[in-house]
């Protein structure tokens, strides 16, 4: 039997968005997405969260970090909507936010914001309150993105 | 206090050239960098072999460019294609000068982004630490979107508005339209920037700087020797770098604090201030660091740089005449290179209708991560 002619046809649902490069060190960090939790590295000697994954602290110098869960609470910092396809697998649904988020405990993050009415950057301004949502890639990645958080999350 | 303020003709550049910048198709970035050399040199008067030093950027064959030059110098070296580095190329060729180390050093650009098809954002790119990890799932990339979330920031900090990026934009321009050898000659008005494309929203593509093909060389030598030369000599009356990436690409300072003590350390060694300088050359990969830059560098208060530059005070005839050659956004993307050439030349008083008037003294401001600055002198003091 030959089969190579529903090969050409595309996968439905096939994922082309870039995917993270899970190495030893960020493991911890996408293990906890899965579970629907958010993580970072907190210095063991001044107790900054890091979003790098290497065990040295930039701000105290510092060696040696563990692993904390964050409350999932934030604001957008930054944000801007991209209209120029640098990854193929975005070219479907541009334009697309990207938001930079300060979490309430104090490191900044990039991500999607989601549940927004249309998506413009009019809906999501800097300092509105928001709150992470995990999106289920596959068996190995969740990507941590946010919605606009109730009103009563004020902090 | 440095060397070089103890005698300021201490370093001096003598020799200036480039390629004409756009499409040039059969030379890569190696073969450009020969190509601005060659000019410069016959700028300057001497021949290759003269050249001691060869302090290369972006330049990826250094065996074809010593085997094509026919040089022997005493140091080759290139380092990598970032914008940022131009200063620090510079930096290394002055203390190797100023060292007695090297006497004639040719410090040579070359860029083949347009034909060779660079990419700025996008898999592979390497602007941003660990970006593949956690930006490109999120669909991050590209320094322009980090200018354009570092511009919102600025926008709801201190009301800076798109009409007034538009402003750095359109003066720029109306600079290009005076040199024969800028990319970008048609004239520009508010609406043409208003309506021009999204790239990373609130960016467009008028805030964008140009990726074209092209070189630049420039000659530098010791103020002594630099009496003999056929050119009047432009002294190196300051250098100085401050890289400061503690926060990542996007400070919450917009690179203030870095670029305060940055210029505080040039303009001593250069012993003048701000209102001594004659004409500014910004690094303007995107129209919101040129807003950064001139408060970073003391030219205007902090969060003031949108209002600033709303009063055409960059424009040729206004207090500070910025990026005469049109800049990376309208004469080509030379990362930095093209801004050296042409500070060189307003001090030698070659420019024509674009020339600033007995300009003497002209800065040239990279606002960061790795802030730069270097001040040019017509006259050794």
């Amino acid at each position: 039997m030959h089969f190579d002619h529903l090969r050409q046809r595309p996968i439905m649902n096939e994922y082309t968005k870039p995917l993270p490069p899970i190495n030893e060190q960020s493991r911890p960090f996408w293990q906890a997405a899965l579970e629907r939790r958010l993580i970072l590295p907190r210095c063991n000697h001044c107790e900054t969260f890091h979003t790098y994954f290497e065990p040295w602290c930039s701000q105290c110098g510092g060696e040696g970090v563990h692993w904390e869960e964050l409350s999932g609470m934030g604001r957008i910092w930054a944000n801007c909507r991209f209209h120029k396809v640098y990854f193929p697998g975005f070219a479907e649904v541009v334009p697309y936010n990207v938001a930079m988020v300060e979490l309430d405990e104090g490191p900044r993050i990039m991500t999607n914001i989601v549940g927004i009415p249309t998506g413009t950057l009019e809906e999501m301004p800097i300092g509105m309150r928001v709150q992470a949502v995990f999106e289920n890639i596959n068996q190995e990645v969740t990507l941590v993105k946010f919605k606009p958080a109730p009103l009563n999350s004020n902090r | 206090m440095s060397l070089i303020s103890k005698r300021k003709d201490s370093v001096a550049v003598v020799g200036v050239g480039n390629t004409p910048y756009g499409a040039l198709h059969g030379h890569d970035a190696t073969s450009l960098g020969i190509w601005a050399l060659r000019n410069a040199a016959q700028d300057a008067g001497i021949e290759l072999h003269d050249i001691d030093g060869l302090i290369c950027q972006r330049l990826t064959d250094y065996q074809k460019f010593v085997q094509i030059t026919n040089t022997t110098p005493k140091l080759v070296t290139s380092l990598p294609g970032a914008g940022r580095m131009t200063g620090g190329t510079i930096q290394i060729a002055v203390q190797a000068i100023l060292s007695g180390m090297l006497e004639t050093v040719a410090v040579v650009y070359g860029n083949d982004g347009k034909t060779a098809g660079a990419r700025y954002g996008g898999k592979g790119d390497n602007y941003g630490t660990g970006a593949d990890q956690m930006w490109f799932p999120y669909g991050m990339t590209s320094p322009g979107a980090v200018h354009s979330m570092l511009y919102q920031r600025h926008a709801h900090l201190y009301g800076t508005t798109n009409e007034q990026l538009g402003a750095v934009a359109m003066a720029f321009r109306k600079h290009a339209i005076l040199n024969p050898n800028a990319v970008m000659r048609k004239p520009m008005n508010i609406d043409d920037y208003m309506s021009s494309k999204f790239i990373a929203e609130p960016l467009r593509l008028l805030d964008y700087c140009l990726i074209n093909d092209g070189g630049v060389a420039m000659i530098l030598t010791n103020g002594e020797r630099a009496k003999d030369m056929k050119n009047k000599p432009v002294y190196i009356r300051g250098i100085t770098q401050l890289s400061r990436l503690a926060q990542g690409e996007l400070p919450e300072d917009f690179g203030f604090e870095a670029m305060q003590r940055a210029s505080k350390v040039v303009h001593e060694m250069a012993e003048v201030d701000q209102k001594d300088v004659d004409a500014l050359m910004i690094y303007d990969n995107f129209t919101p660091i040129v807003l950064f830059t001139l408060e970073g560098f003391g030219y205007c208060p902090r969060g003031e740089g949108g209002r600033f530059v709303e009063s055409g005070v960059l424009e040729l005839g206004g207090r500070y005449p910025t990026n005469t050659n049109g800049g990376h956004l309208s004469e080509s993307y030379m990362q930095g290179w093209n801004l050296q050439a042409e500070a060189i030349r307003q001090l030698r008083g070659e420019l024509g209708h674009r020339q600033v008037p007995n300009a003497n003294i002209v800065q040239y401001l990279q606002g960061g991560p790795l802030c730069t600055s270097i001040i040019y002198g017509r006259d050794p003091s």
